[in-house]
């Protein structure tokens, strides 16, 4: 029972640092219509720039973490303006192609700056864990679900309550009606690669003080596939819970499939599930079904 | 207040769609533009609001002015803020926002302070829209969704809109409803209205002028009444022919003269 909670504390954890990514996704998709190969880059590049000042420029964390938000916000705008704002209206295959491409320079710059080694952040939240009904939890598990219901808080009252939200979920609707009611089309683009980047760093950050950061942080990218197609691509509600099951399932899978067919399973599981969902209920939990006359 | 003068559109670079169109709508009027499905009225209302571009399409000679300012090269956002509004054909509401969000996305080009006061303009126009505020817009019925898409464009408080087939789909009593409201609209809010329509009997009886397209061109214009009465427009437009005896031993069919 014990080692049952402990994994599904796991889970949530790492499930609700999908959920962001996976939000990240959704986003840019729903916006744009960009399937984005580079969200796990993005993360990367997101932890390592807070590590980066933390370690070398000795920013206190809570302000390095305001700094990576705000360089992120930044590179996802910059992102946008230079290489996607020009390939709107082009095939579906070269942005993904592009994407992909992004994804490598970026992964590529990361090891140019940064190098290959395992590299930890100092210690920010105590190692001493807290004891809850008598399951010990580390404390950046819990501050890394807590950062993450608040994020995810936030941005559902910026798109329920705000005006640029409402105008980017409209964007998400109709592009052509939106763009005929004065909304600036091109700058809700750019808005959602800045947000995008923004809540992957958040993700990267927090993974990197629980395991520490190297390159093979960006896979957590292509994790995000399993998760926005159980939720649904275009739904945020989806990206969240998405996220956590998946979170949760592998962290449950590896817990206790790995000890019987010795490892793997952890990453195994969320790809299995996303070909189940693919067969059984292609559009996911929450997304839209397309009504198509044949 | 609107003149369009000889604007051509090319789609693709190479259909020509438009050839050569004008028209001219003063100030608190309500001008009508008919025809016949593919006649270009679409893109002529597209022409102006500086909607071309997502569908390809472009102006490649003449020019529009809106207010004594050319508009023909603007973004469209930059001609929403100077007070020209289209609302699109087949409605076009965000079906995944509920009505309340729907109207907040129509004043985005408007000061976030007036919200709330514009909100309840429409409001009192649209009762309908108020007891359904909350609800999920892609759940209404065909009128309060057209309702809901004249409730955006007033959100952005528009000196002039631009009116693509409003009757679209609607039943009889509806469509009256509509024309009631924009008349209400043109009244009360002095707002000048270049209606396009295919419903022309309607459109006439609401409309002060009429201007009527035939592939690409302005083929009839005169005042709305007059153009009630002429026979071209009865017979074509309006379905009025009438009674045509067939036992008469030579009848001859009206041929549109100002095709050839």
């Amino acid at each position: 029972m014990n080692l049952f909670l402990q994994l599904l504390v796991t889970g949530i954890v790492i499930g609700s640092i999908y959920a962001l990514l996976a939000l990240g996704f959704t986003l840019i998709y729903k916006a744009t219509d960009v399937v984005n190969f580079a969200q796990g880059e993005l993360l990367l590049v997101g932890a390592y720039i807070c590590l980066h000042t933390t370690v070398t420029y000795r920013v206190p964390f809570f302000a390095a973490f305001a700094l990576t938000l705000a360089f992120t916000f930044l590179m996802g705008f910059l992102i946008e303006k230079i290489f996607l704002r020009r390939m709107i209206g082009e095939p579906i295959i070269a942005i993904i192609m592009l994407t992909i491409g992004l994804s490598s320079v970026m992964r590529s710059l990361v090891i140019i700056v940064w190098g290959t080694d395992t590299r930890t952040f100092p210690e920010v939240f105590s190692q001493v864990p807290v004891v809850i009904f008598g399951l010990s939890i580390s404390r950046v598990y819990l501050y890394s679900i807590f950062a993450v219901a608040i994020f995810l808080g936030l941005f559902s009252l910026f798109f329920k309550k705000s005006k640029i939200g409402v105008a980017m979920r409209a964007v998400a609707c109709d592009q052509q009606a939106a763009l005929s009611m004065g909304i600036d089309v091109k700058r809700i683009f750019a808005l959602s690669w800045a947000i995008a980047a923004v809540v992957s760093a958040v993700g990267g950050i927090f993974l990197g003080n629980i395991n520490g950061i190297n390159t093979s942080l960006a896979h957590f990218g292509l994790k995000v596939f399993p998760v926005v197609i159980l939720g649904g691509l275009d739904s945020i509600a989806g990206a969240i819970v998405g996220g956590l099951i998946i979170g949760i399932l592998e962290n449950l899978a590896g817990g206790y499939l790995d000890p019987l067919i010795g490892g793997g399973a952890k990453e195994l599981f969320p790809f299995i599930i996303m070909v189940l969902v693919l067969m059984i209920k292609p559009y996911g939990l929450f997304g839209t079904v397309k009504v198509e006359k044949v | 207040m609107l003149k369009v003068n000889n604007i051509e559109v090319v789609y693709n670079d190479v259909i020509l769609v438009i050839k050569g169109l004008s028209l001219h709508v003063p100030e608190g009027r309500i001008v009508a533009l008919l025809g016949s499905n593919g006649a270009g009225k679409s893109t002529t209302l597209k022409a102006i609001s500086g909607l071309l571009r997502p569908d390809n399409g472009e102006i490649t000679d003449g020019d529009i002015t809106f207010r004594g300012q050319r508009i023909d090269r603007k973004d469209a956002a930059d001609i929403v803020k100077s007070g020209l509004f289209q609302v699109m054909e087949g409605r076009r509401v965000f079906k995944d926002l509920t009505v309340e969000e729907n109207l907040i996305a129509g004043g985005y080009t408007q000061k976030s302070s007036a919200t709330a006061a514009n909100l309840e303009r429409v409001y009192h126009y649209f009762p309908r829209l108020k007891e359904r505020r909350r609800q999920v817009s892609g759940y209404m019925s065909g009128g309060e969704q057209q309702m809901l898409a004249i409730g955006r464009a007033l959100m952005a408080g528009p000196k002039m809109v631009l009116l693509d087939e409003p009757s679209l789909g609607l039943s009889p009593l509806l469509v009256k409803e509509i024309f009631h409201i924009i008349r209400m609209l043109n009244e009360k809010e002095q707002t000048t209205i270049l209606l396009v329509e295919q419903n022309a009997n309607m459109a006439l009886t609401a409309s002060h002028y009429g201007y009527i397209m035939e592939n690409g061109r302005v083929v009839l214009d005169g005042p709305s009444k007059q153009l009630k009465e002429n026979d071209d427009v009865r017979e074509f437009y309006l379905g009025m022919a009438g009674q045509k005896s067939f036992r008469e031993v030579k009848h001859y069919r009206r041929r549109k003269r100002w095709l050839s």
